[in-house]
């Protein structure tokens, strides 16, 4: 991700992508590059959680920490021009597509410098040179608007895909449906990753959704749907290589549902008292994608410690600059209040 | 180096709290995520984590300690291969006078909105003009901006092959085929948000709503998504799109079909809210509103639909958005309205006239912005002002309105400004009842005598 200048284009696609799980479509280096793009999404996210505790970012602060390999392995399908959109849980997104640390931080703590001059906060940052449409604050309404960058790349002839990222708790919402019967029906280039981490805010899958395989939820509509292991960036990568490449070649929408977990909280004010210390763990101790991963790294001799450990500080200090940047920066203008309420005026 | 933790906020609220439970000792180790306390807020306990890795050096704030600020150092960490007595008591690496402060800077005023003046009066037309009913205004819009630019498609509800539910799509479907002219199925809130995603994505939308009463399904879309976007990125994301479809009363459709809209949208910052009364304001202004790099909400009216007016006969002709029209200067009362009550005004004027009170009628055609330098400087003309729309009183057009005067001329006005509107209940289906309840001729008459006391 971090390199832009890498990012291919459609026309640089090669002409056929393997789409099976563990063949020779990653490299050493495509594994090397997966552990450290969710480390820094790990650490940038601690660090955001801390700088949160010290009263420097204010409101509601929803943490990835978790999650990592479902956007690092979607992310590793994409090409230049390919829209991602997101809930207001987007730090995440917003790494893996290649944003500035330091921006994105800097949005955090409300400053001038963030992505969106501050004026939009955690939940509503936006690229468009890296083709991120937000961060949406609005559980659900992203996915129409997903549908629709969709419908734009369908219109420009363009073969380019959208991205449209919700929760488990988000599959419930009216217009997820209404997007989804409009993308099978025109046969929209989207692929709908629904990232389950099992609970919206304090309510589980289970206690939500009347069916809770949510990959089934677009059958009605004739979308194919895969379940997939979100804790597991090659099993990702896999999927969406398939599921990309589906929506690329004009075939319509497709649905991923990540299986998932969350550590932190909803949001920082969430104590979490709906579920088990033990269950929690469980994940961290056994799941965690970041771990698995270096385990495999370790186990097939495709990195060593000091290696390992080359990768922790170089990470720890862009999360540390980005902090700096964060705190250091100035907050708006006071002009700023009246600018971007219309264009043009 | 060793590193403070500092006792953290952990809602938007919190600034003190109990540190509840150590889970941690001096000379543990931790890393990364690990749970070092428990803390208890207004609200709950929460669990701390580490955010470095280390070795915990000195405990700074015992267990079971209540009232502990935030931000106070809790305890302190050594790094890797540190030994703990070495550890300088306190290196704070969180600069904490950085955090700015919960309170806002003591006077810190919010500076003046930037005035945007009106635009220019359009010069009166001297051209040729063509009878056009508004209809075919509103068709021809869409068709000359259509053919302007490719990025440009019309959807909705039988738009297409059904030729517009209201007809007025009439001819669109055969002129620019299946890509520009879509049939949606019937699923307002999402295509009203498909709409915003094609806008963000650089298409430019023209989303018809069968009526404005079925976008309330839609209205998150439109306020949250097509009208802040713009401002929470801080001008990075734009959102071209035309919302658009007959607004209001009909005749005898009842309460869910005949509501009003115009002061829900002019409420919302991000939006621009036109309301067209001829044809040659439905065609200027659904051009201009085309044209427009923002979010517009376009309000129609199904009984003007089948009215014609003489409209200018160009392809050029385009109105300025924010500029109200005087339809018939007067001296004596300033009767302002727009979309369908401007009918009714100018009818209520020729009455008045007979009485020899020479009204002004104002035709607002944008709601939002607002022409405050033309309705000021017809109230300080004629010092009294009546207001007349279709929608319920409270909160509505009226009232903006007579608030404006107040700022804005209330040494000029020699009456109390009088608010014409539907009356306070669901619009009734019995004829009788739906006459009463919408503003008539006779009531704007009323109303004006009433202001001029005659
Ligand atoms: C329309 C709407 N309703 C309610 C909320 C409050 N809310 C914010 S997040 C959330 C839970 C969503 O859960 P899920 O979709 O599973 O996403 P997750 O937070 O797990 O990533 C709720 C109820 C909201 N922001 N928008
Ligand atoms: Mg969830």
């Amino acid at each position: 991700m971090a390199n832009p200048a890498a990012t291919p284009t459609v026309e640089s696609l090669p002409a056929k992508k393997s789409s099976q799980p563990g063949d020779n479509s990653v490299s050493a280096e495509d594994l090397k590059s997966f552990y450290r793009d969710m480390l820094l999404i790990r650490r940038f996210e601690e660090r955001a959680g801390q700088l949160y505790g010290m009263g420097l970012i204010g409101g509601f602060c929803h943490l990835y920490i978790g999650q990592e390999a479902v956007v690092v392995g979607m992310q590793s399908t994409l090409v230049k021009g390919d829209a991602i959109i997101t809930s207001y849980r987007d730090h995440g997104h917003m790494l893996a597509a290649g944003m500035d640390s330091k921006g994105v931080m800097a949005e955090l703590t409300g400053r001038s410098t963030g992505y969106s001059k501050g004026k939009g906060g955690s939940m509503h940052m936006f690229s468009r040179e890296k083709n991120f449409y937000g961060g949406h604050g609005i559980v659900g309404a992203q996915v129409p608007i997903g549908t629709g960058l969709a419908f734009a790349h369908k219109y420009n002839d363009s073969k380019n895909v959208s991205v449209t990222y919700f929760g488990d708790g988000s599959a419930n919402q009216g217009q997820v449906y209404e997007a989804m019967n409009m993308a099978a029906l025109w046969k929209l280039p989207v692929i709908y990753v629904i990232e389950n981490n099992r609970y919206g805010m304090g309510t589980s899958v289970e206690r939500a959704s009347a069916t809770t395989q949510l990959y089934r939820h677009g059958e009605a509509f004739g979308i194919p749907g895969e379940e997939i292991d979100g804790m597991d960036v090659l099993a990702v990568r896999a999927a969406a290589e398939k599921a990309v490449e589906h929506a690329r070649s004009g075939a319509g929408p497709y649905i991923l549902e990540m299986q998932t977990y969350r550590y932190r909280g909803h949001s920082m004010s969430d104590p979490a008292k709906y579920r088990t210390k033990e269950e929690v763990d469980k994940y961290r101790n056994e799941r965690d994608p970041i771990d698995h991963l270096r385990k495999r790294l370790m186990e097939d001799k495709l990195t060593d410690e000091a290696a390992l450990k080359a990768v922790d500080a170089e990470i720890r200090k862009i999360v540390n600059d980005a902090a700096e940047f964060a705190q250091h920066s100035p907050e708006p203008d006071p002009s700023e209040l009246w600018t971007n309420v219309l264009v043009g005026v | 180096m060793s590193t403070q933790v500092l006792m953290p906020a952990l809602s938007p609220t919190m600034t003190e709290g109990k540190l509840a439970k150590w889970h941690v000792k001096v000379g543990d180790t931790v890393k990364s995520g690990q749970v070092i306390c428990e803390i208890e807020t207004d609200k709950a306990t929460m669990e701390v984590e580490a955010v470095d890795e280390g070795t915990i050096a000195q405990i700074l704030v015992q267990e079971g300690t209540e009232g502990v600020a935030v931000n106070t150092p809790i305890c302190i960490l050594a790094a890797e291969g540190e030994t703990v007595s070495e550890t300088p008591a306190a290196a704070p690496t969180a600069p904490k006078a950085e955090a700015p402060k919960a309170e806002p800077q003591p006077k810190a005023a919010a500076p003046q909105a930037p005035s945007t003046p009106a635009p220019a009066a359009e010069p009166e037309w001297t051209g040729k003009t063509v009878r056009a009913t508004v209809r075919e205004a509103l068709r021809d819009a869409m068709a000359e901006e259509m053919r302007r630019d490719g990025k440009i498609f019309l959807m909705g509800e039988e738009v297409a092959q059904y030729q517009g539910a209201y007809k007025v799509s009439q001819g669109l479907l055969e002129e620019f085929g299946d890509k520009r002219v879509i049939d949606t199925p019937i699923t307002e809130h999402g295509f009203a948000g498909l709409g915003v995603g094609a806008a963000f994505g650089g298409l430019k939308p023209i989303v018809e709503f069968m009526t404005f009463n079925f976008a309330m399904q839609a209205i998150d879309q439109i306020i949250n998504s097509a009208a802040k976007t713009h401002y929470m990125s801080g001008g990075q994301m734009t959102c071209p799109i035309v919302f658009r479809g007959p607004n209001g009363a009909a005749a005898r459709v009842g309460a869910q079909h005949s509501q009003c809209y115009a002061s829900w949208y002019a409420h919302v910052p991000g939006l621009r809210v036109l309301a067209p009364w001829s044809a040659a304001d439905a065609k200027g202004l659904l051009k201009a509103a085309i044209r427009d790099p923002n979010p517009v909400i376009f309000l129609e009216n199904e009984i003007l639909y089948g009215q014609s007016f003489d409209m200018p006969d160009d392809p050029d002709f385009v109105l300025p958005i924010g500029k109200a029209k005087i339809e018939r200067p007067g001296k004596d009362v300033t009767i302002v309205a727009f979309s369908i009550m401007v009918g009714k005004a100018l009818a209520a004027a020729e009455e008045l006239a007979k009485s020899g009170i020479d009204a002004e009628v104002i035709n607002l055609r944008s709601i939002r912005p607002f022409d405050t330098e033309t309705i000021v400087a017809s109230v300080k003309k004629t010092s009294r002002l009546v207001s007349v729309e279709e929608g319920w009183p409270f909160a509505g057009i009226g009232s903006e309105l007579a608030a404006l005067v107040m700022e804005e001329a209330f040494d000029w006005l020699d009456a109390p400004v009088k608010r014409v509107h539907g009356l306070d209940v669901p619009l009734p289906y019995a004829a009788n009842l739906e006459k009463m309840a919408l503003p008539q001729i006779d009531t704007i008459v009323e109303a004006a005598r009433a202001v001029c006391n005659r």
